[in-house]
């Protein structure tokens, strides 16, 4: 029997059969690969947690080692400087919030032993020119100064604002003074080459100052968010 | 075996490189290779996910060519391409995480290539699996060479650099060259692409 493929029967029931099998495909694909990409995932943004403290370049195998050796809890905080939730298993509080679900009663600190020192590790989520930037910015005890920051983005252009994920551009932060001494926010990032004053101002990347910008409003909206967290703990 | 590699055969593969080129030839693909040239490593890393996946989605729809009703065939096209892109991209962030982090957007816009669409309506639906798997590679890499040779151009005269290596030595900055920062805009790239269509035409004006 020859099968009349422009039929309306045949192209409906063809349809249907093409969308299911495709369907089913993808479902069964995606349930089956989802141990081995969540734990990617878990080991991505412990890098860049580390990242932040400076810890760069580790192997994938010891991250999860390094990660539970340096840090010592993951708080939730809120803006008011409350705590929220402990965090003593360093990776079942402040850690399993997702970017999209921090507020102001929702703001994870990670709270980091370097060399014997204590450092605040807070995440950072904020608008580029494209889509979504985030990072990490590492305080010292005190509150007051940068150790280090790590950024990365959904989709900036590559070669310019793309260039935020450099080395190069968050050792710029590395020591500048967040707050002055009345707890004004003091941090910014200027246009590149514009550098005035090194204690508290970071270059920018040339080509991509509406990139750097969205950094720089990220990094001060949430120190104002944190400051009570921070003010309370100096 | 012959007849795999016959005249016809080596015909398919080899003309899309070179004189029936998707991109110079056929202008297809103009936007994607505009958005993934301003660094050579996404180049291309795009390149040879657009060969894959063109490949593979070429020979699925040779396969059930017979079958597919006339009226829908673009639709089952796009779901077949589609579905392939999402599948490659879970298998990437399972077993290749940093690869796909890296690929993120370019993933998505394969889908909107319309090398694959052009390729899947004018010869997978009319030709055999081997002929159509040969013409998917061969189109793929016509797409893949160009995305090289802009991509290298672009980040070499706007970054100076050549898969993030610094190749224009630190002497040559200091007698005054500086950056071309033109060379990093997506217009930049339409420039480079007209003048690489140009000498390619003026090359091959014989041939014709």
């Amino acid at each position: 029997m020859k099968l009349n493929t422009n039929s309306n029967t045949y192209t409906v029931i063809y349809a249907s059969v093409v969308v299911v099998i495709v369907a089913f495909l993808l479902a069964f694909i995606s349930s089956a690969l989802k141990a081995p990409s969540e734990a990617n995932e878990r080991i991505d943004k412990k890098k860049q947690i580390l990242a932040s403290l400076n810890i760069r370049n580790l192997d994938n195998s010891q991250v999860e080692k390094t990660y539970a050796e340096v840090i010592k809890a993951d708080l939730i905080v809120n803006d008011k400087g409350g705590i929220v939730s402990e965090g003593q298993e360093k990776d079942q509080a402040g850690f399993t919030v997702n970017r999209k679900d921090m507020n102001n009663e929702n703001l994870p600190v990670f709270v980091c032993q370097v060399d014997s020192q204590t450092k605040y590790v807070l995440p950072l989520v904020g608008k580029g020119l494209w889509g979504t930037i985030w990072g990490y910015l590492a305080l010292n005890a005190d509150g007051k100064t940068v150790y280090g920051a790590y950024f990365s983005h959904e989709s900036e252009t590559a070669g310019l604002g793309a260039l935020i994920t450099e080395e190069k551009f968050q050792k710029e932060f590395e020591g500048k003074t967040v707050t002055d001494n009345e707890g004004n926010l003091v941090i910014d990032v200027v246009k590149f080459g514009q550098v005035k004053d090194n204690n508290t101002q970071c270059d920018g990347i040339s080509g991509a100052t509406l990139t750097t910008n969205g950094v720089r409003d990220m990094v001060r909206e949430y120190l104002g968010k944190y400051q009570a967290f921070l003010n309370a703990n100096k | 075996m012959s007849k795999l590699f016959s005249k016809e055969n080596k015909q398919v593969f080899a003309a899309p490189l070179n004189l029936d080129n998707p991109i110079l030839i056929q202008v297809l693909g103009i936007c994607s290779a505009l958005a993934v040239t301003a660094q050579l490593e996404p180049a291309i890393v795009m390149g040879l996910s657009v060969t894959v996946i063109t490949a593979c989605s070429n020979v699925i729809i040779s396969l059930i060519r017979k079958t597919i009703p006339n009226r829908i065939r673009i639709i089952i096209q796009l779901v077949v391409v589609a579905a392939l892109v999402t599948i490659v991209s879970m298998v990437l962030k399972a077993f290749a995480y940093d690869v796909s982090v890296q690929l993120s957007v370019y993933v998505g816009l394969i889908i909107t290539n319309c090398i694959l669409m052009g390729r899947l309506e004018a010869f997978a639906m009319m030709n055999g699996p081997w002929e159509s798997f040969l013409d998917g590679v061969g189109s793929g890499l016509g797409y893949a060479w160009i995305l090289v040779v802009i991509g290298a151009m672009r980040e070499l005269f706007g970054a100076g650099t050549l898969l993030g290596f610094t190749v224009i030595p630190q002497c040559v900055y200091d007698a005054g060259y500086v950056n071309n920062g033109m060379m990093t805009m997506p217009a930049m790239a339409m420039i480079l692409l007209g003048c690489v269509i140009w000498a390619h035409r003026s090359l091959n004006k014989e041939e014709k």
